[in-house]
């Protein structure tokens, strides 16, 4: 069974740049992929393709066998919570704790706030940050920050987990720990997509290698 | 369904701690929508309380028929007859000049002035209740009376309620239209109020969404803002006229006290406070909906 495919994709910016060509790929249910290549190379636009925050231009990007080129605004969000997304710049909200951050996509889909409350903790508890839940973002470290955020992006139990340079200005302890976490994850059947250069993060975890040069995958 | 109640009691507690989160700035906002409001809501008021006088004054629609100084028994008796025979109205009383004499002297001190004079100057009259109230109809019966012989002049005396009545028709558009002025400029306010919320929650919006919130989970809060901001300047516009009120009654005293009659402006009516307030809300309501729609589109995929 596949869990995303994409087949011809282009993305062509307005202005005129063209940031990925003729994708074609398909990322099985399980899987770990790794999309890796220089800064600029397209890896975050096909992440973006693949969580429907961005259209292609051309071709098709299926996911869950739904083609998110045709679905219809009010459909993303219930696509979207099929995912689990790591964003590079975390994107955590520093008006409240630690905490309401995990807890917000489950408030989202309506979950029973005493149940969501268990699977938040257990959530903080797998990133190891459960002694902080009462804390503020703000001041946490980066690399907790980034847990956080893995934190809130697997609490609602998604079957993709997809992360944009998970590990990108982190010191190498703290890669190798977040990197473990995607791979136990990984273990209990989630389809894992990450987009990195950290090669060292690739020679632990073995996943399937995707290497993108200008818009385009060369291996 | 239990689900469904338990957002919304969420997204409602949720406005009311954001409320507070900001003391000041809420309570300007609901001051400004609530003079917005006590405008129009208080020109309504008194048009209602001076309807009310209108309707307690308004007499039967009335007519005096003044006889010429010289007319004898016999004209009077002529007219009583013809009174008699006609039709469309339903009652009349004759006033003799010595009778309408002694009423004068009896009031408002009068009586030294009608002592000096050498003859009663006053006419016989009658008085007519007309059965119809329609001005045509009283003023053809007027045109009617006045071509009798021996009469001088005929007055349509409730001409002044009937003036009144239609001055307070015509305030009543004016409360109208004041109130869709102001109606739209609490819509402005709400749309400007919500717009600067969503510029300030920019990174929980864009969050939330791309975590799979639909606009609808996004959008709530807002709405309940924008209603509860909007029923809340509608209560501050209540109490705005109830103080003024207060105040007006106050000073209405001495002056009800020199006419000896009770001189009250009385508040809205319970239904029309109600009404009020639920209109209120439902335009905070729209302005934050507008806003929210307007403002949401940006966070769309391209």
């Amino acid at each position: 069974m596949t869990d995303i495919v994409l087949s011809k994709v282009c993305k062509r910016y307005a202005g005129g740049h063209e940031a990925l060509a003729d994708i074609t790929l398909n990322i099985a249910t399980g899987e770990m992929v790794f999309i890796t290549g220089h800064s600029g190379a397209g890896k975050s636009t096909l992440l973006k393709l693949m969580a429907a925050i961005e259209r292609p231009t051309a071709g098709s990007v299926i996911v869950n066998g739904q083609n998110i080129g045709a679905l219809r605004a009010q459909g993303i969000p219930f696509l979207r919570r099929n995912f689990g997304l790591v964003f590079q710049d975390h994107k955590l909200l520093f008006d409240r704790s630690v905490f309401d951050n995990v807890m917000l996509p489950l408030d989202i889909t309506g979950f029973d706030r005493r149940e969501g409350a268990g699977r938040a903790r257990a959530a903080l508890d797998k990133v190891g940050l459960l002694h902080k839940e009462k804390a503020r973002p703000i001041t946490l470290s980066g690399g907790e920050q980034q847990r956080l955020c893995i934190a809130r992006a697997i609490v609602h139990r998604p079957s993709i987990l997809l992360a944009d340079e998970p590990t990108g200005n982190l010191d190498a302890d703290y890669a190798t720990g977040i990197g473990d976490l995607f791979r136990d994850f990984n273990q209990v059947g989630v389809t894992v997509v990450l987009a990195t250069h950290d090669m060292h993060l690739a020679a632990r975890l073995q996943p399937r290698l995707i290497e993108v040069r200008g818009g385009r995958i060369v291996s | 369904m239990k689900m469904w109640f338990a957002a919304h009691r969420r997204a409602f507690t949720g406005t009311l701690s954001r409320l507070a989160a900001a003391p000041l700035a809420s309570l300007f906002n609901i001051l400004v929508i609530g003079t917005a409001l006590a405008l129009p809501l208080g020109f309504y008021v008194v048009l209602a309380n001076l309807q009310g006088l209108a309707r307690d004054f308004s007499p039967q629609p009335q007519l005096s028929i003044f006889l010429v100084p010289d007319a004898s028994t016999g004209d009077v008796h002529d007219l009583e007859q013809r009174l008699k025979s006609q039709s469309n109205i339903s009652g009349f009383r004759f006033v003799p000049r010595a009778q309408a004499l002694e009423t004068l002297k009896s009031r408002a001190g009068l009586a030294d002035v009608i002592a000096g004079l050498p003859t009663n100057p006053l006419p016989d009259a009658f008085v007519v209740t007309a059965s119809a109230s329609d001005a045509a109809e009283l003023a053809a019966l007027r045109a009617d009376f006045a071509r009798w012989p021996k009469v001088a002049e005929v007055h349509v005396d409730s001409d002044w309620a009937r003036r009144l009545d239609s001055l307070l028709a015509l305030g009543r558009y004016a409360v109208l239209m004041l109130a869709a002025a102001l109606a739209l400029a609490l819509v402005a306010i709400t749309f400007n109020t919500i717009r600067l919320q969503i510029l300030t929650q920019r990174d929980e919006i864009e969050v939330a969404k791309l975590i799979g919130a639909t606009d609808g989970w996004i959008r709530r809060p807002f709405l309940y803002f924008g209603g509860i901001l909007g029923a809340a300047g509608g209560a501050a516009a209540w109490l705005m006229i109830w103080i003024a009120l207060l105040v007006f009654n106050t000073q209405l005293q001495p002056l009800a006290a020199l006419y000896d009659i009770p001189l009250q402006l009385a508040h809205l009516t319970a239904g029309d406070s109600l009404a009020a307030l639920l209109f209120a809300a439902a335009l905070g309501w729209f302005g934050a909906w507008l806003s929210v729609r307007r403002h949401l589109h940006a966070y769309n995929p391209a």
